[in-house]
């Protein structure tokens, strides 16, 4: 009902008051929660590169890129992403286990997202960006670059090919790539 | 009190607001032709250099130049009408229209010369011809002179009337004023100290942390700085025009307050995914991101509280029964009822963008670009129309005849966004990613998105509708031989009208030293930070080869 009188205007004002803050409180736990509870915070990596030397440095020369297990057991894939290719364009993933996707650009800013999963991550020349991710199912994934990155942006488009545990074999020297299926 | 009552902005207004609505009007009609290049049906002069030149065009027309000009006109008339007295300063109000016009010739020739297709974001180390910057610092400087004039004439009236409260239209528009200064800081510190000399070639190599951490300093009270007018509307139009009153002045200022306050630090939400920051600090930019909510969340009580008082003085009973009796058919009110409604949606999207982890899922998709687009056309860009519908008769002195063509606009511009953007967000989830000039409707896990684009296309034809119907509208009123002239223009008066106010609430001074203290603690670090950690520059690539 209307409130009239300035100590009627003020009451209900309080009462919204304390909503307010009940919801933004909602609001803020459910995100302390999702990043506490289920794992997850944004890819916050940090390390720097230098992109005029990015195929020289130890990383990310051509022979060191694509997927590949280490002798942990840990699998890793490393992706040059340039004006207007990836570096491999198909990747060969795992299901059902952790996998290091790490980034680097030697030229301007590009991003990635993975079709159907919560990958995602800028990549910013000048810095290493990395995401860790479980692929759930078996397929084709489209790797697409998201940032606005030149002309020939649209046409920039990776695949991730997620095999089944069975089938994801690593070669001697520890490497998967599509071609070698 | 020079000139007053006789409006002595007026034709300033108007050149201000008829730039701002021309370039939004050619800014329409690209986006429709971006939506039909998207989408599967086959569009003319489809190439990728035409799409970036489109979206650049775009971004810079809706996101500078209506945003600038309009909020610019529309102060004025605000200075003048709220403080009932001549604006001071008016040569200077020229000059910087002048800034402004030869600032957006010069960004329009270098985005038609196609070397600045770099979108409104900039995005170094690609690199435009180096007037498009110079064109775009103009701009900004013409809106630096209107802060100054709005903080002047404000101040000049508080002198003159001692001890009275500044009106709260104007108390909001100096709070827009002084918080535009704050955030324009980040982006003019990008474009001088780093692209600009990249973009002369007198240097080559530019810090690309750095330049995102400044701009984004910029890239979010930006927003609040195109959406508080919309506020001023909500909170000294709208409850006049529906006939009743504002349920309570000071709720309105401590919401301009929050929003100078709670818009500046939590810039760092645009860069969740960015490797270059800590999580530290986005989660504390993230936490700042959740108060930010706050004045959004007074104003849904307090414009409906005012809106209630209306309501029941037209006879409305009953819980929801004041909602019935309100005078829908004037264009302010039913402006506010829309954009209230898109607020809830544009809103909805917001909180799942902040949410640190959630972030992940939709960043850099078109679920973004459907929240900006519904908060921005849905909830800023319709109450500037109504804006405009309701300042028109006092500018021109004359009367519209009739309200059913501008309800009319009104309906068309809120459906047309919602057909729009509802799409946008369905595929945004689906993982459809942002600024792509075509997709490959040929590969089996995009063809399922082409029905959804091109419901998004008709969203947007719907759009052009509104907003050709809009243009005519306002130059109807031009060529009307009805002259009535309208009663002098008024803002709403509160339930309690304030007598005195304390002096917190009456200026900003303390203020500005809470955003200073939040913005070192949000801001200095992660920018010390970046500069003591001299991350390897990248090269330039400059656009077209230039």
């Amino acid at each position: 009902m209307p409130a009239v009188t300035e100590r009627e205007v003020v009451a209900s004002e309080r009462r919204w008051g304390l909503f307010v803050a009940a919801t933004i409180a909602v609001i803020f736990a459910a995100i302390v929660w999702s990043a506490i509870a289920m794992g997850l915070s944004p890819p916050s990596n940090g390390a720097i590169i230098d992109p005029k030397t990015l195929h020289l440095s130890r990383e990310f020369t051509e022979a060191n890129l694509g997927t590949s297990v280490t002798p942990d057991g840990a699998v890793v894939a490393r992706i040059v992403t340039a004006q207007f290719q990836f570096t491999p364009a198909c990747l060969v993933v795992p299901a059902g286990r952790p996998v290091a996707l790490r980034f680097s650009s030697p030229d301007v800013i590009h991003g990635i997202l993975i079709q159907g999963t919560n990958a995602n991550t800028m990549v910013v020349p000048g810095y290493i960006s990395q995401v860790t991710t479980v692929f759930r199912h078996a397929g084709d994934l489209l790797m697409p670059c998201h940032e606005f990155c030149g002309l020939g942006h649209s046409q920039m488009i990776a695949n991730v090919r997620v095999v089944p545990p069975a089938d994801f074999r690593p070669g001697p020297d520890g490497r998967v790539a599509c071609a070698h299926r | 009190m020079e000139g007053w009552p006789v409006l002595t902005v007026r034709r300033l207004t108007l050149a201000h607001l008829w730039v701002a609505f021309a370039t939004f009007g050619l800014a329409v009609i690209l986006g429709v032709w971006q939506m039909w290049a998207r989408s599967p049906l086959p569009a003319p002069w489809h190439s990728p250099a035409n799409y970036y030149l489109s979206v650049t065009a775009h971004g810079v027309s809706m996101a500078y130049v209506l945003t600038t000009f309009f909020i610019m006109g529309f102060g004025y008339f605000v200075a003048e009408t709220s403080l009932q007295r001549a604006l001071p300063g008016k040569t200077w109000a020229w000059l910087a229209f002048w800034a402004g016009i030869v600032g957006v010739a010069m960004t329009v020739a270098s985005i038609l010369s196609g070397r600045a297709s770099v979108l409104y974001t900039f995005y170094p180390p690609m690199t435009a011809t180096p007037w498009f910057y110079i064109g775009l610092v103009l701009v900004v400087g013409a809106s630096w002179i209107w802060c100054v004039l709005m903080i002047v004439a404000m101040a000049t009236w508080k002198r003159e009337n001692p001890g009275r409260p500044v009106p709260l239209a104007m108390y909001a528009t100096v709070a827009n004023a002084v918080m535009w200064l704050w955030t324009t800081v980040g982006v003019a510190a990008e474009l001088l100290f780093q692209v600009i000399p990249v973009a002369f070639g007198w240097t080559q190599l530019i810090d690309v942390g750095l330049a995102r951490t400044l701009f984004s300093w910029t890239l979010h009270p930006i927003v609040y700085f195109w959406l508080l007018p919309a506020y001023v509307a909500f909170y000294t139009l709208a409850p006049r025009a529906a006939g009743g009153r504002l349920f309570s002045d000071t709720m309105g200022r401590l919401s301009f307050i929050l929003f100078l306050l709670y818009s500046l630090p939590v810039g760092l939400h645009h860069l969740f995914m960015d490797p270059e920051h800590s999580t530290g600090f986005k989660f504390l930019q993230m936490t700042l991101t959740v108060l930010v909510t706050v004045p959004t969340l007074l104003t849904i009580f307090t414009v409906p509280a005012s809106l209630e008082i209306a309501g029941r003085l037209r006879g409305g009973k009953g819980l929801f029964g004041w909602i019935g009796a309100l005078p829908w058919e004037r264009p302010m009110v039913l402006a506010t009822g829309l954009a209230f409604f898109m607020l809830w949606f544009g809103g909805f999207g917001g909180v799942i963008n902040m949410s640190l982890a959630m972030n992940a899922m939709v960043h850099n998709t078109s679920w973004v670009t459907a929240h900006f687009h519904l908060i921005f056309g849905g909830t800023v860009v319709i109450m500037y129309f109504a804006i405009a519908y309701e300042i028109w008769p006092t500018l021109q002195g004359r009367a519209f005849a009739s309200t059913k063509l501008l309800n009319l606009q009104l309906w068309l511009w809120a459906i047309g966004m919602m057909v729009m953007t509802i799409p946008w967000h369905v595929l945004g989830l689906g993982g459809q990613w942002r600024r792509v000039a075509s997709f490959n409707y040929a590969d089996p896990r995009i063809a399922g998105w082409g029905p959804w684009v091109v419901v998004s296309l008709i969203g947007g034809l719907i759009l052009l509708a509104a907003a050709v119907l809009f243009i005519v509208n306002l130059a109807s009123l031009r060529r009307a031989t009805i002259d009535t002239a309208p009663p002098p223009f008024r803002y709403a008066v509160a339930v309690h009208p304030p007598t005195r106010v304390p002096a917190i609430l009456n200026g900003f001074w303390f203020w500005n030293l809470c955003v200073a203290a939040l913005m070192a603690a949000a801001y200095g670090f992660p920018i010390l930070h970046g500069l003591a950690m001299h991350a390897p520059g990248a090269m330039a690539h400059r656009m077209g080869g230039g």
